[in-house]
This record gives C-alpha cells, sequence and structure tokens, in this order.
C-alpha cells in the first residue's frame, strides 16, 4: 500500500505540489477521527462475521474488495439468513448508490486529475472521508495527495479492524472511553463548518427533517439520497429565488 | 463456503461498490459543469453530513420511531456548541467522546 502512495506521489510532483510526502502527512492527519471511530465498528464487524462463520481471510478480503461498512453489515447478516450471492450484490449496489452524490461533489475540487489518479483515490470514497476531504478543500489549502492518503490510511484501518474483530474481537470490552461516538462527533464538527451561511444552515436542516421522516416511512438506507437530493435543490431553488 | 464461492461475492460487491464512486468522479472531473450543477454540488455535503446524522440524533432505531430524548441528541449540544465555539475537529471528537462515556455510565 505504501509503495503504491509512494509512486502517486512522485507522480504528482510534476503538479507543483511542493512536497508530496507532507502532504501525505497532512492527509494522515486528517484521518485520524476516522480512524478512532473505525475501530470499534470494524471490530463489532469481526466479532458478527466471526459469529456468522466467516473466517478472518475472507473477512480481510471483504474489506478490501468493498470497504463500505454499512454495506458489509448487510452482506454478513444476509449470509447469516441464507441470502443468494446475487441479491447480496444486489443489495450492496443499492446501498452504496449514494457514493454517486459524493463522487461528482468531489470532481468540484480534483478537476482535470490524470484519470488514473482519480482510479485509486475513488476506491477510498466513504460518507467518512468524503466529509473530511470536502471540508478541508473549501477550507483550502489542501491538495489531492492528502486526500488520498486520508482515504487510504482510513482503508488500512478498516481492514486491519476488522480482521482484528474476527481474531480477538470478543476480549475486547464494548463501548469504552464513548469510543462509539467517534463518528458522530466527526460529523457534528463537519456539519458545522459547513454551515457557512444561510442557505446552508437552511439545507442541512432541511436535510435532517427530510432524512427523518423519510428514516421512518421507507425502510432501508435511501433516505441518505433522498433527503440529500430533495435538500439540497429545495436550497438551491429558494436561494435563486432570493437571489433576484 | 470456499475461497471461490467468497471470491466471487465480495468481488461482485466491490465491482457494483466501486462503480458508483468510480464514474462520476473520472465523467465530471474532465467537463466543464454549468454553474447550477456547480452551486447545486456545493449544498451536497451539508445535505448528506445532516442526513447521516438524523436518525443517529433523533430515531430509536430498534423501535423504529421518533425519539427526541436520545443519549446521542443530549450529547450533540454541548459537542455542536464546543464545535461552534472552538472549530476544532479533534477536540470536538474527543469532547463527543468524553461525554457520550460519562452519560453511559450515568444512565
Amino acid at each position: 500500500m505504501f509503495s503504491l502512495n509512494h509512486n502517486i506521489s512522485s507522480d504528482s510532483s510534476e503538479r507543483n505540489i511542493p512536497d508530496s510526502n507532507l502532504s501525505l502527512r497532512n492527509g494522515a492527519k486528517a484521518a485520524w477521527p476516522i480512524c478512532l471511530g473505525y475501530i470499534p465498528i470494524g471490530l463489532a464487524f469481526g466479532v458478527l462475521a466471526d459469529q456468522t462463520g466467516i473466517p478472518f481471510w475472507a473477512v480481510g478480503l471483504m474489506s478490501i474488495l468493498v470497504f463500505a461498512g454499512s454495506a458489509q453489515f448487510i452482506a454478513v447478516a444476509m449470509l447469516a439468513a441464507g441470502a443468494s450471492p446475487g441479491s447480496i450484490i444486489l443489495t450492496t449496489f443499492v446501498v452504496n448508490l449514494r457514493h454517486i452524490l459524493m463522487s461528482s461533489s468531489l470532481a468540484l475540487y480534483l478537476h482535470s486529475v490524470n484519470r488514473w489518479f482519480l482510479t485509486l483515490f475513488a476506491y477510498g470514497i466513504t460518507d467518512e472521508s468524503f466529509a473530511v476531504n470536502m471540508t478541508r478543500f473549501r477550507k483550502g489549502g489542501w491538495d489531492k495527495v492528502s486526500a488520498l492518503g486520508v482515504n487510504h490510511i482510513s482503508n488500512i484501518v478498516w481492514v486491519l479492524s476488522t480482521i482484528s474483530g474476527v481474531l480477538v474481537g470478543q476480549f475486547i470490552p464494548q463501548g469504552a472511553f464513548g469510543i462509539d461516538y467517534a463518528l458522530t462527533g466527526m460529523f457534528i464538527c463537519l456539519l458545522v463548518f459547513q454551515l457557512q451561511g444561510k442557505k446552508f444552515l437552511l439545507t442541512g436542516m432541511l436535510a435532517a427533517l427530510i432524512a427523518t421522516v423519510w428514516f421512518l416511512l421507507i425502510p432501508g438506507n435511501s433516505y441518505i439520497v433522498g433527503a440529500s437530493i430533495c435538500a439540497a435543490t429545495i436550497g438551491f431553488w429558494i436561494n435563486r429565488k432570493a437571489g433576484r | 463456503m470456499s475461497l471461490n464461492d467468497y471470491l466471487f461475492l465480495f468481488a461482485g460487491m466491490g465491482l457494483v461498490t466501486y462503480i458508483p464512486r468510480w464514474l462520476p468522479l473520472l465523467y465530471l472531473s474532465h467537463r466543464r459543469l454549468p454553474q447550477w450543477l456547480i452551486e447545486w454540488l456545493k449544498l451536497i455535503p451539508v445535505s448528506i453530513l445532516s442526513a447521516l446524522l438524523a436518525p443517529t440524533l433523533f430515531i430509536d432505531t430498534e423501535l423504529h420511531s421518533l425519539q427526541l430524548g436520545k443519549a446521542e441528541l443530549i450529547v450533540a449540544i454541548p459537542t455542536l456548541l464546543f464545535a461552534l465555539k472552538t472549530k476544532s475537529l479533534g477536540g470536538t471528537v474527543l469532547v463527543g467522546m468524553l461525554l457520550y462515556w460519562i452519560s453511559s455510565l450515568l444512565l
């Protein structure tokens, strides 16, 4: 993994990035709240997979190939219930469609970047890395190598946490030090960073309202995509009308 | 399940997960985007963050009903104020964890 990152670094140095090792280190620094949040979830996932009879190497393989927390939990539950591979793959597709929105928004800040870089970068787009990277990009002084660092360091921690969960998960006490709140706390702070003016505040409140109602009415996780598209669209129109 | 069964299943899951992560970025980053789309996409991060948080804070996922007294929500208020005041991501995460831990010991 690190030799791979190194190749990217040397490639990007041609694009006026002063020190790509520094960029990568900045990425690692920015990723720690994500890693902190992934550890308990990854361990819990490993324990669940172990109880379902999935060996550690298969858990590692799944975390490397899929790298999507909620879809992996659902897949294990479906495997336990004896679902067919086709139905698990289809469910995974639906659950992970929300990444279309994130991938599209990231394009704003990765304009005309090399396609190979984007191909490597896209693998690590998650709810968490998206939230951290978008906030940093918007603030400025954030580059694509740092962003790639966030993605891949989170990925390594996820893979290792899930494997550890299978091997030693049952020996680790749950809920210690409030670690289950790490990702919630991170999302709260990143949300605060996003609230730069009335239209963002309005859109955020709309999204929370719509997501809550949607979640109660429609099973599954379609509320994420549904509420995000509705809120952004309403916020966009209100802003346009107000601007005239 | 054998290695091949697992490999087939996880490769399939990986492929359908990777494509939605990859195609929009690959396509849109090499196009000139219309201004309205840029404006709209700028509202997506705040929307996604809000939508992701809402059920955690407002809904009892076991009972599948609205629940406005969850520990997650009560802890979120001082955590939010701390984030507003300090603008520190690391500090906010640690304060949130600490308060949540305390709340779990008290309740």
